[in-house]
């Protein structure tokens, strides 16, 4: 019954977003109140009913209802809770009921938090997100039901595959949705500004919060994603170019520049049009994630969801929503006019200069994601185009705008000078040589990469601090004025400040992760010492246990540091027997100076003998700190008080702003 | 068009062309790699036979002067139990000598129980437990089966279980024009 | 997420082989394996999706390892391995697809499309330069304006 149930809310959150979809549209283009004020409750209403219709699935997951065949097919009695629940989304039909549940999440905290919206503007978005959930609905009752059941019922489920079952991929869908779905309410704003004709500063503040806070949802899912590889993978490898992994960072790359270029369009009124697009693309960069995620047109018919239909289902969904989007953007985009002018060498000038570099990182994302598809569509050979090629490409890409990156707040607005602001990083360039020499002489066969990565970390977080100093005059004005400046510095430069400099931390760890990793892999009897990274790692042997629903081997190590024994590593290796599958899960002992990386592997022979890899991998804790940083500084800038959502007033409601003659 | 408009319409020019790629590669099947062989001899192998099977084992010589099948199967492939029932029906009609790779068996004796479970179509069987013949032939995956004319040349590769309508419409023409080019 | 995928294939090519390089491949010449090493993370797995078959616990990637330092060993230079495997299973094996016609537009395209949005971006300048032209025409702040408008815009900004 509890399926049935769920299948029928779904049913009727799309007749609710149907009405949704329309109604308050047409009510703002002919000025009818009633029907722009419906915009509200239908948001509300879809919410109930999908937030109803996921709670019917998570219920037949934890009481493992095994006449649906969803729970069949990814799930079973033995599995700990937490997964039984996180297996409601860690497949293809699950995760779609995510997807139209937060996007239903999001719709409804328009309508809630934007109660200062135009009333009329507000109807136009809320419309433009039901449009939006009606594809998914469809795609979901047509192709994908995860309330389907299935006569007989089987008396037991064939398990979540084991790799999913893990605290971290749990919770890697859901952050990833908010941050993918999330960005539909920048996609929104935009179509309902295209629909008018007209963008402004106070549009720009209103999509700001919103651009942020999926900003800060995407940026910790990829961050779960790759600490997920890092720790499961079993040798410390943490990013690996690969479609599905891509296909979550472009929206990231394409977000990035939207939130730098809409500080433009709300401080100098301009840049519209191209602010307008980087919110079309954002969005459309997510729902081509789930293209290339869900259609197998890239990964290989094993993969997620493979099924002819749903990939021509998506592939429709995908021209309608972005074709038709970017076919409002030229048809309606001339018609925004910009009224502020800059120099190159300005802040407006920097903030362009990001947009250059994230698009060019977008796009060469995207060419090498693709090319594979189009040699093979127009007749070429298969080709593969992996790490090798995205390394090469797309880091030199990104040298510069770090470069960029701690110059660029020191800019003025408009016409900026770019020696005196050179003059004010000296410091942080002469920090950042010495940190290249030093990481350079400790060199022990890594990349060159590995050194200029320091170098430029270091750069940036020295000119971040450098920056900070200057806007409170410290040791230029006395202590107490330098104190009372700090104070009053607003929450959205912190909060750009510690995003700038968590990625400087991001980049320390990724260098020193890349640049100087150690690795022993050996066979080891009981008593046997191997030495890694400065460390001395006996092993103490292994036993044989069994786990809720996997049997496991538990190994020892015991670490010296010394002579004196640091840590004890207890890495294991499971085998599940429903699906058959083993897994490792690496002990690891994270030090702000590298993680201590142990895995247990084979039994060789039956002296107790063990295959072990051990790695040492510098700096990484910093990328999940930096990453941290970064999201912290997201939400700071949100809660600023001109950013608080909805707290942006129009100046002049009804003049258009056409002050400055177009040209 | 001026500058401006050019800017505007650019990225719906460029989606519809992503569009089209994307509507022809949803055909396509990005797992199925072509045949590197194809029109090439076949490389040189010489594998040991299957315990207790014979004494005689599988070399690359041994597939000349006959227009032959060479499949690439494992005891631990579920695909190839499917295949398995179509090549012993095949082996009936005696159409075609059919030859095989047994790849990758970390148990000596799999292959042979296996053969002697579900029936042994094979005229030679070579024993390949570290892919030295399949990488040869640049196998990805089992069951993969290769038609080789009577100079030993590779005229074609079927991936996956080889069923009655593959056969009918691909390799039984395809050995017929090869039998017409140069009857024995 | 790759991984995942890789996983799937396991339920057909999983064998108890173990993780990735396994210490009994390892080759005693620390040269030798450093080449091998060098070598198998630029060659794809082939049951799995663009991983290297360095990181690839299949057994056709294993066996793919093995194949690469028996041929060093043999003698064979770096080019000549994968001259080698690429014979087998064309470019698809390649990480790092080669520079030719058919990847012109991969490797050229980032680059082309870095030029052309600096060449966007000059355009845009050059008409946002001649629309600043016209309304103000008021003559440029010295040096001391200019001083004390950062000041004052500083001092707005707290």
């Amino acid at each position: 019954m509890t399926a049935e149930l769920g299948h029928f809310a779904l049913i009727l959150a799309m007749f609710i977003a149907m009405v949704q979809a329309t109604l308050p549209l047409i009510g703002a283009q002919k000025n009818l109140p009633v029907w722009i004020e419906l915009a509200n409750p239908a948001s509300y209403l879809q919410l109930a009913l999908t937030t109803f219709a996921f709670g019917c699935l998570i219920h037949v997951y934890l009481i493992s209802d095994f006449t649906v065949v969803n729970v069949v097919q990814n799930s079973h009695t033995a599995k700990p809770v937490l997964y039984k629940v996180a297996g409601a989304w860690g497949n293809h039909e699950g995760s779609l009921l995510l997807w139209v549940f937060i996007l239903s999440l999001f719709g409804a905290a328009v309508a809630l938090f934007g109660r200062n919206l135009p009333p009329a503007f507000k109807a136009r978005v809320l419309s433009v997100q039901a449009m939006i959930a009606i594809g998914f609905y469809l795609f979901m009752l047509f192709t994908s039901n995860p309330f389907e059941r299935v006569t007989p019922a089987p008396l037991n489920g064939t398990d979540l595959n084991p790799l999913l079952q893990d605290p971290g991929l749990a919770f890697h869908p859901p952050m990833l949705y908010l941050g993918y779905v999330g960005f539909s309410i920048a996609f929104s704003f935009a179509i309902a500004a295209l629909i008018e004709g007209r963008v402004d500063a106070a549009w720009a503040r209103w999509v700001r919060p919103w651009t942020l806070a999926a900003w800060v949802f995407l940026s910790g899912g990829i961050a779960l994603g790759s600490w997920w590889a890092y720790y499961e993978l079993g040798w410390g490898g943490w990013w690996f170019w690969d479609p599905v992994e891509n296909a979550s960072f472009m929206p990231w790359l394409a977000g990035t520049a939207l939130l730098h270029s809409a500080v433009v369009v709300e401080k100098r009124d301009t840049l519209k049009g191209w602010t307008v697009l980087l919110a079309i693309v954002a969005f459309s960069m997510s729902l081509l994630g789930t293209f290339i995620v869900r259609s197998g047109v890239l990964t290989s018919v094993h993969a997620f969801a493979t099924d002819p239909a749903r990939g021509v289902f998506i592939l429709l969904l995908l021209a309608t929503v972005i074709g038709g989007s970017l076919a409002l953007f030229a048809w309606r985009g001339p018609q925004l006019k910009s009224s502020g002018v800059f120099q190159p060498i300005s802040r407006e000038g920097a903030l362009l200069f990001n947009n250059l570099v994230m698009t060019t990182g977008l796009a060469a994302v995207l060419l090498g994601t693709l090319y594979p598809l189009f040699i093979d569509v127009v007749g070429g050979a298969k080709i593969s185009v992996g790490a090798p090629f995205f390394n090469a490409v797309f880091l030199p890409l990104m040298m510069p705008m770090i470069v960029a990156m701690a110059a660029g707040p020191f800019l003025n607005w408009k016409r900026g000078d770019l020696m005196p602001a050179l003059g004010r990083l000296r410091f942080a360039f002469i920090l950042a040589l010495v940190a290249g020499a030093a990481a350079w002489s400790v060199e022990t066969g890594g990349s060159f990469m590995g050194v200029i990565g320091i170098a430029l970390a270091v750069w940036l977080a020295a000119g971040v601090l450098a920056e900070i100093t200057e806007r409170v005059r410290l040791f230029k004005a006395p202590p107490a004025q330098s104190l009372r400046r700090l104070r009053r510095i607003p929450r959205a430069t912190w909060g750009m400040s510690l995003a700038h400099f968590g990625m400087a931390l991001v980049i320390a760890g990724m260098a020193g992760a890349g640049g100087w990793k150690e690795e022993s892999i050996q066979s080891m009897k009981p008593g046997e010492i191997v030495h890694v990274g400065g460390y001395d790692y006996r092993f103490d042997g292994a036993r044989k246990a069994e786990g809720p629903n996997y049997d496991l081997v538990l190994g020892t190590f015991s670490v010296f540091k010394d002579g004196d024994l640091f840590v004890v590593l207890n890495p294991e290796k499971r085998f599940y027997p429903v699906t058959q599958m083993p897994t490792t899960e690496a002990a690891i002992h994270t030090t702000l100076m590298g993680d201590l990386y142990a895995v247990i592997g084979d039994e060789e022979g039956t002296d107790g003998k063990y295959v072990t890899r051990i790695y040492y991998n510098p700096l990484v804790v910093w990328m999940w700190i930096g990453t941290l940083v970064m999201m912290f500084g997201g939400g700071l800038s949100i809660s600023d008080r001109r950013h608080r959502v909805g707290v942006p007033h129009r100046r002049q409601p009804l003049a258009p702003a056409a002050t400055v003659p177009s040209s | 068009m001026t500058k401006k408009q050019i800017f505007f319409i650019a990225p719906l020019l460029v989606f519809l062309v992503l569009v089209g790629y994307f509507a022809v590669g949803l055909t396509r099947d990005p797992s199925v790699l072509p045949n590197m062989l194809a029109g090439k001899p076949v490389p040189e192998f010489s594998l040991v036979p299957l315990q207790g099977r014979d004494s005689v084992g599988f070399k690359n010589t041994d597939l000349l002067n006959d227009i032959t099948l060479v499949n690439v199967f494992g005891s631990w492939c579920v695909a190839c139990r499917v295949e398995h029932p179509f090549l012993m029906a095949l082996k009936k009609q005696n159409l075609i000598p059919i030859h095989a790779i047994d790849w990758r068996e970390e148990d000596k004796q799999a292959g042979p129980q296996w053969l002697k479970r579900y029936g042994d179509p094979y005229s030679r069987v070579g024993d390949d437990p570290k892919s030295r013949a399949a990488i040869a032939f640049g196998v990805t995956g089992a069951p993969e089966t290769f038609l080789v004319d009577k100079k030993g040349v590779v005229r074609f590769k079927y991936i996956g279980p080889l069923n009655d309508e593959a056969w009918r419409t691909q390799l039984q023409p395809l050995i017929e024009k090869l039998r017409t080019e140069s009857p024995s | 997420m790759r991984f995942y995928l890789c996983a799937l294939l396991f339920v057909v090519f999983w064998s108890p082989a173990g993780l990735a390089v396994n210490p009994d491949e390892i080759l005693k010449d620390p040269a030798l394996e450093a080449r091998a090493r060098d070598i198998s993370k630029g060659l794809r797995c082939l049951v799995c999706q663009n991983q290297s078959i360095d990181d690839s616990d299949a057994s056709l990637a294993k066996d793919l390892r093995v194949l690469v330092r028996d041929r060093l060993r043999a003698g064979d230079s770096n080019e000549q391995v994968v001259t080698y495997v690429v014979s087998r299973y064309g470019d698809f094996v390649l990480l790092k697809p080669p520079f030719n016609s058919a990847t012109l537009i991969l490797w050229v395209g980032p680059f082309l499309l870095v030029i052309a949005g600096l060449i966007a971006i000059a355009l845009f300048f050059r008409k946002n330069q001649t629309t600043a032209a016209l309304p103000t025409g008021a003559k440029p702040l010295s040096k001391a304006e200019e001083k004390r408008l950062a000041d004052l815009l500083a001092e707005a900004e707290q």
